[in-house]
Order: structure tokens, then sequence, then C-alpha cells
């Protein structure tokens, strides 16, 4: 039963995670259908000057629509200009055109406008472009560090989000499974038989110590898995979809500052700069200590929550609140802290345990020791370490007099008083 | 006639150091348990409330006590779950260990219970080899005890699909396949059918005629009466009785008789200070002795009216009954009845 739990969720997680990442990219590129869009009182200069994408927005010049049929006549919404002095402009139409739509042909008209402008002023537009082109060429600006390295700027935010994430969801997860093992002995009632062969810090650090080595091979096991299916993504979606993920890709690139987010991109642009970018021999063993770190420190906590609670797991959600409420903490100071990694909180947030093993991941994937230097990092491992000794000889406490108390629901206050009077 | 008075308090001396020399020697080799003014005090209460007592090899000894006198907790220091306030324990002639003990004794408490998920021969194979036993070695005797049991095809179930007693007999199979020096059983028989309580028992006298001894904690006193040879009762954390059954029964009697005549009874038969007249049921009579007459001089009070004695028989108080009256006559004591679970 267990090892058929075990082998689900190790297996389940990737490919839920995958297809979530698919199924995302496939309505990305499914809401990319090409609607047409009709201009009416063209005052001259957009028909010259308004570039429509095949694969996404057309616009056309017909005569004969007007807000009353252009439906009938396949137009996604019509395009009026109302005054041109003000440049004022109203699409009309019968369903919202999304975000990136408005986007596009905002940006289309702007660029028309532009144009027009430059012709006005008899400007010649090939040869502003030339010339934009030329000195985007002669110029180069790249934030190099004193180290040499040049900084990319979404990699390591993606990293440190991501690390941020899996030892957050982690840590509930194996949080709440050594909770849920402790009270399973408790309400079991073999708890009493246990501890009368071995002592009760034992049997705790054996649940903790267990668990934690389920959760590493699952946490392998799950990054090896999901860079497989990430590699073999291409083979799964259909042909078609991948040719329309490469249109996207090419008319995305095709303008310079185009909306560069959108998920199938981040994919494929994560998986082609992300093994050569990243400093994996500072990333992979900082995660896997500020995993195993975090687990230790709030492990123990859950476990002693668990050795208090009697049959009504209702219980549990009162005493497990001022653990939960660290965690979800850090998740916001990690959030903050990845855009600022300097600034005050997340220097703190990344010291402190309660908050260092998701903060100190965000901190870190900027770099070490450009952003985060030595010292800090280190000073942060060891309060850590320290973190996880304290919890773990407080947490024993609780849980020695805990795992025997049947029938007494236990306050936080009531299980302060155990630990002054062991 | 000085000298020879002398003579006789030194000799009646020397026998008292004598026997009771002897005495303390006999437990010193053969007492497994010796509690010396064991003590542990909780915030609300004092649980265990210096008591000392000597159990010796290979005995049954039954810890009797109303719900909350202090028996857990009693029981859990002695099997190194919590560490005693004061006092000391002696277990098999040397200070207990708590920590390499622990393997000698087993212990099956009242809130038992084993992993549901699990399967019964790995769960009994786990249990084994936390007491310290290797594993071909623990196989080998949880199979020699699983065909004892008849449970030799429950291998491979899970406990969840056992039913209340199968579980039991899983549970008390666990709690002495380690050959424990000392056993100690909270309440075994709960939950069992007469059956499988008769089973449970016979395997408790072999045991104590091994050579291990057993603890035995109850509320149930014909049970106790049954099994036990020693027992003390504990109430509000005090030690209050102690001694073996028939030692403490006599202790205990209200020099109670039931006598059945052949005769017709007329009120001047029964009209004498020897006794008073309790109950009367047609030929039968319950007398109380008063205080300096002994049976015979009852005896031969009805031979000399010439009445004919049918039976004549002591009324012994039953354990329960010294149980109940003990623990009601205990001052401030909150009113236990005995649970017969």
């Amino acid at each position: 039963m267990r090892n058929k739990t075990f082998l689900l969720s190790t297996f389940l997680f990737p490919i839920v995670i995958v297809l979530f990442i698919a199924g995302a990219t496939f309505l990305a590129i499914k809401s990319k259908n090409k609607s047409k869009i009709a201009v009416i009182n063209d005052p001259g200069y957009l028909q010259k000057n308004l570039e429509s994408d095949s694969s996404f927005v057309i616009f056309e010049f017909p005569k004969d629509v007007t807000s009353a049929n252009y439906e009938e006549k396949g137009y996604a919404g019509i395009l009026k200009v109302n005054d041109t002095a003000s440049k004022k402009y109203v699409i009309e139409s019968k369903k919202s055109l999304g975000i990136e739509r408005m986007d596009f042909i905002e940006r289309q008209m702007t660029k028309a406008v532009e144009y027009n402008m430059l012709q006005e002023k008899s400007i010649d537009r090939t040869l502003l472009d030339s010339i934009n082109k030329a000195s985007k060429e002669a110029v180069q600006v790249t934030n190099e560090l004193e180290t040499g390295k040049e900084v990319n700027n979404k990699l390591p935010y993606i990293i440190g989000f991501g690390c941020g994430i899996i030892i957050y969801i982690t840590m509930f997860i194996f949080g709440a499974m050594v909770m849920r093992g402790v009270m399973e002995e408790k309400m079991n009632r073999i708890a009493e038989v246990i501890v009368s062969s071995v002592k009760p810090f034992q049997l705790m650090m054996g649940k903790i110590i267990g668990i934690a080595a389920v959760g590493l091979t699952q946490l392998l096991l799950w990054i090896v898995f999901i860079m497989v299916l990430v590699n073999l993504l291409p083979l799964i979606i259909s042909p078609d979809t991948l040719q329309q993920v490469q249109d996207v890709q090419q008319s995305q690139q095709a303008l310079p500052g185009g909306p560069n987010n959108t998920l199938a991109l981040k994919v494929v642009s994560a998986t082609d700069s992300f093994v050569n970018d990243v400093n994996w021999w500072l990333i992979i063993p900082c995660f896997l200590f500020y995993f195993l770190g975090g687990y230790l420190f709030y492990a123990a906590l859950f476990a002693s929550v668990g050795s208090v609670i009697n049959e009504d797991p209702q219980e549990a959600q009162s005493l497990m609140l001022p653990i939960m409420m660290p965690i979800i903490f850090a998740f916001i100071i990690l959030s903050t802290s990845i855009e600022n990694p300097d600034s005050q909180m997340a220097f703190w947030g990344s010291m402190i345990p309660f908050t260092s093993p998701i903060v100190m991941m965000g901190r870190i994937a900027k770099g070490v020791p450009e952003v985060v230097p030595w010292w800090q990092l280190f000073l942060s491992m060891a309060l850590l370490i320290g973190g996880f000794i304290f919890t773990t000889w407080f947490a024993g406490k609780i849980y020695r007099t805990g795992i025997l108390l049947y029938g007494k629901k236990a306050s936080w206050k009531e299980m302060i008083k155990w630990i002054r009077r062991s | 006639m000085q000298f020879s008075l002398f003579k006789i308090i030194s000799r009646k001396k020397a026998r008292l150091i004598a026997s009771t020399g002897k005495f303390a020697l006999k437990f010193l080799i053969m007492a497994i348990l010796e509690l010396s003014h064991l003590k542990k005090y909780f915030k609300e209460q004092r649980a265990v409330d210096d008591i000392s007592l000597t159990i010796g090899k290979g005995s049954i000894f039954g810890l009797l006590g109303p719900n909350g006198a202090g028996k857990t907790t009693l029981i859990r220091m002695i099997t190194g779950i919590f560490y005693p306030d004061e006092g000391q324990i002696t277990f098999d002639g040397k200070k207990f260990d708590p920590i390499n003990d622990v393997i000698h004794i087993g212990y099956m408490p009242e809130e038992r219970g084993l992993y549901k998920k699990m399967k019964i021969g790995e769960q009994a194979m786990y249990l084994a080899q936390l007491k310290g036993m290797k594993k071909d070695e623990a196989f080998k005797k949880i199979k020699f005890w699983f065909e004892k049991f008849e449970m030799q095809s429950w291998w491979n179930k899970k406990v969840e699909d056992l039913s209340k007693g199968m579980s039991q007999k899983l549970q008390f199979v666990t709690t002495v396949l380690h050959e424990p020096k000392l056993i100690i059983l909270d309440e075994p028989f709960s939950g069992l059918d007469p059956v499988n309580s008769n089973l449970i028992k016979d395997e408790i006298y072999k045991l104590a005629q091994n050579g291990s001894t057993v603890i035995f904690s109850t509320h149930r006193m014909e049970q106790v009466e049954e099994i036990c040879n020693h027992i003390i009762l504990v109430n509000k954390g005090k030690k209050i009785l102690d001694g073996t059954v028939k030692q403490v029964k006599q202790d205990y009697k209200e020099h109670l008789f039931k006598v059945n005549f052949q005769n017709q009874l007329t009120p001047e038969h029964l009209a004498i200070h020897l006794f008073e007249v309790k109950k009367q049921k047609g030929n039968e009579v319950v007398l109380k002795l008063h205080e300096g007459f002994n049976n015979n001089d009852v005896l031969q009070y009805f031979i000399n009216k010439g009445l004919m004695v049918e039976s004549f028989n002591e009324i012994l108080p039953s354990l329960n009954e010294i149980f109940i009256k003990l623990v009601e006559d205990t001052p401030l004591t909150r009113q236990f009845s005995p649970v017969t679970a």
C-alpha cells in the first residue's frame, strides 16, 4: 500500500507537471488563432503603413463594412477612426479581443502613426530603419561584472523562484507526511509499544529521517523524470503544434521588443540556456542543503504537532497554523527578494532559519559572491543547522509527553509548559 | 531464674534475626525487580507517591488499583519510558538501565495497537528486531508462536483485516516473543473471548514456570484471584496493600461462617455470646464470630446442643470486596468503582 502510493506520487507528479506545462503551452498557441479586423474611415495613412501578421491579426480595408454587419462579413472587430486630430481610435467587437491581440494592434497603430509623422516631415522611412539597425549593431551594452560573467536577468529569476517554490511545496508535503505518520502511530496505539523498546526521541528521529530519505529519493526522481519529459515534449506534442510554436517564435523574434513572455517561449528558451548559463555546481548542492535543512527544521515541529493530536484531525489545523505562517511568509519574502536581492528584508529573510531555506535559494540564483557574499551564505547555513538542532530538541520534548497522552487536547501554551518541566 | 529468662529472650531474638535474614536473602537472590521509594509527581497530582515493592522471580504479580491510581505511571517507570523523580529501581540485581535493560522486558500496554497497514509477519519481525533479536532467530520464534496459536496462515495478512481478538493474540505474541525476563501485561484479556482468554492464561502460567516474571495489571478481580500469587493495591499513588492472595484474604476476613443444620433451629439455639447471626434462611445460618473465639468453640457449642451440623464453611472475602472496601476507605479518594471491562 505504502509502496503503491510512493510509486504513484513519484511518477504521477512529474507527469502532471509536464502535462500542465504542455497544456499551458498548447493553450497559449491555440489562443493565437487569426482574426481579421476591418478598418474604416481610414484617414489615408493606415492602409499604407499598417502591417498585418498573417497568423494572428489581419487588417483589411473593406468599403462596405459597418458596425452593423462586420460580423457577417467575417471580421472579429471593426476599427474606427473617430477623431484624427487627437488620434483616438475605437475598436468595436462582440467578444473581447484579449490583451495580446490589443497589444499587437496598438503597437502596429503606433508604428503606422509614427511612419505617417515621418513622412509628413519628409524623413525617409527605410533610411531611418537602416540607421536604427546599424546603430543597434554598433552599440552593445552588456552588464559585465568583476568576475567577467555576463548577467542573464531572466534565468536566475526562474531558477531562484523555481527552487524556492519546490522547497516551499515539499516542505508542506513532507512536513504533513511526518505529521500524519506520527498521528498514525499515536492513533494506532503502537507508540507506547515501541517506546518500551526505543527512546521516544529515537522514534521521532526515525520517522523524520525515514521520510527525508523518501523525500530526497522522490525529489531526485522528479528532477530526472521532468528533465527527460521536457526533452521528450517535442515528440509528444504533434508536429502541427510544434510548427505553430516555431511560427510564434519567429514572428516574435521578428518584432524587436515583442511580447517575449509566452509560456511556449519560456519553455523553449529555458531549455536552451538552462544547461549552460547556470552555475549548477553551486545551485544543486545549495538546493539540496536548503531542502534538507528546511525540511529538518520544520519536520520536527510537524512531528510535535502530530504527537499532541487526538482522534480528531481537526485539532491539527489550529496547531499547524503557527508552523505554516512562517513558511507562507517566507514565500512572500521570496517573491520580493528575487527582485531586490540586496534589500534588508531579503537579507534578514535569508538569515533567519524560519524563512532562509526558501528566501536564500532565490538570492543564491542571482549569483555568489556577486549578490550574496560567501560570508552571508555560510552564516545562513550555520544558522539553519543551529536552527534545526534547536527545533528538534524542542519538538522532542513535546513529542515525548504528547505521544503517550490520550484523550486530552493540548494547546501550544501547555506544550511550552511540558518543555519547561522536563 | 533471671538467667534463664534472658536466655529465652535472646533465643527468640536470635531466631527472629535469623528468619528475617533468611527472608531478605531469599529475596535478594530471587527478586527480579525491586522498587524503593519510587516517586513521580506531575503538576496536578502525585501519580506515584513513595512506592516500594519487591517482585520475586517466576511469580505472577498483580498490580491493582482504580482508574487514575498511578498504575500506568508506575509501569512506565519500570519500562524506562518515564524517569522517576526520586527512588531507585533495581532490575535483576543491578541498578535499572533504561537503555539496555528494556530488551529484557516485554510490555503490553493498555493503550495498545499495531501498524494497521503492515503485514503481520513483517510486523512481528520488526518488533522482535527492536528488542534486539537477530533476523533468523526472530523468524524461528515467530513461526513457533504462530503455530502454537494457529496463526500460520496470517503471515501475509494486514492487521486491519484482523478481528479484535485476533490482533490481541498477535499483540501478546509480539510481547513475549523475545523471552523477556519480565513481562508486563496491562489488561491482557480485554477484547478476548473465553476460549482465547484461557489460551493466553495458560501461556502466562507456562511463562512463569519457565522463569519469566509476569506483572499483571487489571481491574478484574476474579482474574487476579485466579492467576496471581502476589498482589499489591495502589490508590492515589500510594501502596495500600501488599501480600500474597491467600494472606490478603486472611487479613481481611470478617470471621463469617456459613453453617447448615439437619435439625430444626429454634431461637434459643442461636442466642449465645459466641457469635451473632448475620443471616438466617431455614436451616442455613451465616454467623459472625465474636472476638476471642474460634471455629472449634462454635462447633463444640453446636455439638453440645445436640445439633447435627451438615456443613461448616468459612466465608472469605473476595478480592473484589477487599478492593472496594480499601479504595472507598482511603481518605479523600475520588470514588471509583472497579471497572469490569
